[in-house]
């Protein structure tokens, strides 16, 4: 089950030093403990190899066939370069010589239509994939979509589900089956929003909002994290995302809705306070359009961060 | 009267970078007290710090480069051992806050102060050698150049000492580079190293994009030229091009940081993508800065060592100019994921996939120019064929991350930074490492230890695959970049067999330090008095090494391509020229004293002295204006000197 996993990968670095000329016995050998090491690693597989979703899938299928594009021509000159190198040593007399043939305008026609070809291929893989994968695109499926609005905090996840007027910490919880449309934004700083299971990434960037649309085919629990970098806390900016079955989703909203806090102007204010490795929350209640405020309130420009240059006395004091 | 500058500002609760601190202060006191008792200062000054000659420039180059790997490799070790120890429950020896500033520090270095330093001196050294000439268009520019780039490495390094680094990344995006989330002076030290040493690159670009296009020897048409000239040509025509993009960009985030701008902060109409944006516009073709260069060495080691032409010159120029052009349409590929419409994505992935074709028809050409060769295995060739193998690796993983829909999920994953170390050191290290072997004699006239350098070269190739096969396996399953702390305890063997890599890798630096040391001692037994150790092709061959400080006693008369070589082929027996007196720029010392007050300045802005940097900043600007007043910029040598000089050289 695994083995196919790393085909590629393997695949793609094998030649790399199976036949390369000269001493090498030892570069072999650390090749081979690579190579054992990475299917042994991988054991516990949850990246992008192992796709819980149809665009996850699609990805992974994408990946697999433009590599498969490519070693067509790879491996030849890899093995060319080292089959080339090898046989026309100085020393190897039975090699032919020819000093001056610098140009052959065939030989020369064909070195520019290798590659061109290659691309003219890949660049429909790119155009057809690049839009049957646009992250706006809703997936089409029986059950309507369920919104969930996302907001990067300093450092962790807000999820909102604006229909069912409730909020999540670093957790979040989807119908499996159903496609979920998510409205992205940061209250901070740059983030990405990944969960590698499900597919793709997106930015979530200070008052502004991206579109982002996924789906899990099967209940089960996908690690989700921030895919760029956001400062001291970032490392711990995790959430597992759990897929439920539909009747399971909606027990969840039921029992979120009867405990917790509510997530008002004032607990707002006190979770986007930065923090690191917060633990799972919810919060029964969500003050209406609480998305469009968060965006409004990234962009506005408070009264302290007037004074916030450099030359102005206050700041130079505290630095 | 200090600014913010206070003894806050020195480490002295943390033990690990004040361990680093003192090594580095007491190898700078080291060097500077053996200089002094040995009294090598007015040597020093006489025939390198003040020298505008274009070799002596050259070397100081890559010897900043080589010092600075030293630094940027630290940062990398340091960076590799915390992730493979803080797994799990561990949290490893590195709190977020000195990580982070290590792996920015990891990137600035090793792309302003490692590679570019390594590929302007290679450019510095052969260009004009190549050319068959007897410097740069600018000497004493060149020499300001320099100084500015060397003032940017200290800047840097200072932070080691006086306050911190930036904790951005080493692209420092807005907003958190900004002064809400990056108070401190972390960012400016950032901004102002890269500021400063980025006028020092333009001039560069300046400089030698003059020089190619007005300054050859007689004879040397476009078409004749050696193609390492062509790929400098490209590389410094991306300079001129690109880097007032990066100037450009970091001033309007130096004003949004010391005036409260609001260019690309959240409020007030600020947008973090226009930096983004611009910060790759000037990011991608700085890519090919540095890479167009290495396939230009790689050129010559190809065609130098199979003992036959280049195959397909004609391909090779085109190829070259058509990577310079569309460099200029891809940078969108280093943000697909921040939600711009199918067709912006589909367009730069389709442009990025269509760089592969020059490429590969350069890949092809040097392949065809090993076939029916004869093949010399020195250092440099060793080199060529790890690149040629490694860099197709990288050519397909960087076209796999071209597709937008496969970035989606690989994105700033480990898969990434496999595939940007899997080009830049299987293609620029490998590249410059080759240019460094293949002209050391030429600067020096004796050659350095095969030995030593093939053990180095084994030990960067098997280091390099070792490190980054497992990042690429790593980004496969879903580990992101800059993790000071790695949450899932299966991903530890394989970050272990990179931390193996590393080693390994330096291993590799610690051949070349002994190739060097090895090479010097035994220095008398690699003389070598022909000038033309390798059986060149191009004219920097044909002129004694160390060439003398005119370059050529009579500029060389160029009828073909590969011009040395058919001079050799036809023999015709050395006539004695008559030769004439010659004009030489003369030493100058605005280099240096432009780049102590930019340090000032520097240093000044980024602790907020303004008097300091406004006294830096007038002092640096009467200086380059007093030696560009200056009539006494050229020296002549009579000819009955050259003639005298020539005799001697040519009797040895």
């Amino acid at each position: 089950m695994h083995n196919w996993r790393h085909a590629s990968p393997d695949a793609l670095h094998g030649p790399a030093s199976n036949a390369r000329p000269g001493p090498r016995r030892s570069g072999l050998l650390r090749w081979v403990i690579v190579c054992a090491a990475a299917p042994i690693a991988s054991c516990q597989q949850t990246g992008v190899l192992d796709p819980q979703g149809p665009i996850a899938s699609a990805e992974r299928l994408l990946l697999i066939n433009s590599t498969a594009i490519m070693l067509v021509v790879v491996v030849p000159v890899i093995l060319a370069t080292l089959g080339f190198a090898w046989w026309y040593r100085s020393s190897n007399a039975r090699a032919s010589h020819s000093p001056d043939e610098a140009f052959e305008g065939r030989i020369e026609f064909v070195v520019w239509s290798i590659p061109a070809l290659i691309v003219i291929l890949l660049g429909g893989v790119i155009w057809i994939g690049s839009h049957q994968l646009d992250p706006r695109a809703q997936i089409p499926a029986k059950a309507d979509p369920l919104r969930v609005d996302v907001v990067a905090l300093d450092w962790k996840w807000l999820f909102i589900y604006p229909d069912q007027g409730i909020a999540a910490v670093n957790q979040l919880v989807i119908p499996a089956g159903t496609p979920v449309h998510f409205r992205l934004t940061s209250a901070t700083v740059m983030n990405s929003f990944f969960v590698p299971q499900l597919g793709s990434q997106i930015y979530t960037m200070g008052g502004m909002t991206t579109h982002l649309n996924l789906l899990a085919d099967e209940p089960g629990e996908y690690p989700g994290f921030s895919a760029n970098f956001s400062g001291d806390g970032f490392a711990e900016m995790r959430f597992i995302a759990k897929a439920v079955p539909a009747g399971d989703f909606n027990a969840w909203v039921t029992q979120v809705r009867g405990a917790g806090s509510a997530l008002d102007d004032a607990g707002y204010a006190a979770l986007a306070k930065p923090s690191k490795a917060v633990p799972p929350a919810t919060y029964r209640s969500v003050e209406p359009n609480m998305f469009e405020r968060i965006i409004d309130q990234t962009t506005a420009v408070p009264e302290k961060a007037r004074a916030g240059a450099a030359w102005c006395p206050p700041v130079q004091a505290g630095g | 009267m200090l600014g913010r500058l206070s003894w806050a500002a020195i480490p002295l609760d943390q033990p690990l970078p004040l361990y680093a601190m003192g090594v580095v202060v007491l190898g700078i006191l080291a060097v500077l007290a053996l200089v002094t008792v040995k009294g090598w200062w007015p040597y020093l000054w006489r025939e390198w710090i003040t020298s505008v000659d274009h070799k002596r420039i050259g070397v100081m180059y890559v010897i900043l480069g080589l010092v600075m790997l030293l630094r940027g490799y630290s940062d990398a070790i340091m960076m590799r051992t915390q992730q493979a120890i803080a797994v799990g429950n561990a949290q490893g020896y590195l709190p977020p806050d000195h990580y982070d500033q290590i792996f920015s520090a990891h990137g600035s270095i090793m792309i302003f102060f490692v590679a570019m330093p390594l590929v302007i001196g290679l450019m510095n050294f052969a260009v004009p050698l190549q050319l068959g000439v007897r410097d740069v268009a600018f000497p004493t520019l060149n020499s300001v150049s320099f100084w500015l780039t060397a003032t940017g490495a200290l800047l840097i390094n200072v932070s080691l000492v006086i306050g911190s680094f930036a904790r951005t990344g080493w692209m420092g995006y807005p907003p958190l580079s900004e002064l809400a989330f990056s108070p401190d002076e972390g960012v400016d030290y950032y901004l102002w190293s890269l500021q400063i040493s980025g006028i020092g690159t333009l001039l560069t670009g300046v400089n030698f994009v003059t020089t190619i296009l007005k300054l050859r020897a007689p004879g040397m048409t476009y078409m004749r030229m050696p193609v390492f000239c062509w790929t400098a040509l490209a590389s410094n025509l991306l300079i001129v091009a690109a880097f007032p993009i990066l100037t450009a960009t970091f001033v309007m985030l130096l004003l949004d940081r010391y005036l409260g701008f609001h260019f690309f902060t959240n409020d007030a109409g600020g947008n973090q993508m226009m930096y983004v944006n611009l910060f790759w516009a000037w990011g991608h073709p700085e890519v090919y800065i540095l890479i167009l260069p290495a396939f230009g060495v790689f050129s010559e080691v190809a065609a130098t060592f199979s003992g036959k032409g280049l195959f397909s010159y004609r391909s090779m120029v085109l190829a070259t100019l058509g990577i310079c052009i569309l460099s200029f349409m891809v940078w969108l590929h280093h943000f697909f994921t921040m939600g711009a419409g199918a067709d912006v994505n589909a367009f730069f992935g389709i442009m990025s996939a269509i760089i592969a074709v020059p490429t590969g028809a350069k890949v092809f050409n040097w392949l065809f120019t090993l076939y029916r060769g004869r093949i010399v295995f020195k250092t440099p060739v060793l080199f060529l064929v790890g690149f040629m193998v490694t860099f197709v690796i990288g050519g397909l993983t960087g076209v796999l991350l071209a597709v937008p829909p496969v970035d989606f999920v690989l994105h700033n994953s480990a898969f990434l930074v496999a595939h940007f170390h899997n080009v830049i050191i299987g293609g620029v290290v490998y590249g410059a490492l080759a240019g460094y072997n293949y002209w050391f004699p030429k600067a020096f006239g004796f050659t350095l230890d095969e030995w030593w350098g093939k053990a180095s070269f084994w030990c960067w190739l098997i280091g390099f695959y070792l490190a980054f096969t497992p990042l690429y396996v790593l980004g496969l399953m879903g580990m992101t970049r800059r993790l000071q702390h790695i949450p899932d305890p299966s991903w530890q063997p394989l970050l272990l067999v990179a931390e193996a890599g590393a080693i390994v890798i330096f291993c590799g630096i610690l051949c070349q330090i002994a190739q060097l040391y090895v090479s010097i001692r035994t220095r008398e037994q690699r003389l070598d008095l022909t000038g033309d150790p390798w059986n060149g092709r191009t004219l920097e061959w044909s002129t004694s090494s160390p060439p003398p400080a005119y370059n050529y006693a009579v500029l060389p008369r160029v009828e073909t391509i590969d011009a040395f070589w058919h001079k050799k082929r036809t023999g015709r027996a050395p006539v004695e020229p008559a030769y004439e007196n010659i004009e030489m720029p003369r030493n100058s010392p605005a280099g240096f004293i432009t780049a102590f007050f930019a340090v000032v300045m520097g240093f000044a802005l980024i602790w907020h002295i303004w008097w300091m940097a406004i006294v830096g900043l007038l002092a640096a600007a009467v200086t380059v204006l007093v030696a560009g007043w200056s009539d006494e910029r050229e020296h002549e040598i009579s000819a009955t000197e050259i003639a005298q000089m020539e005799r001697a050289r040519l009797g040895a």
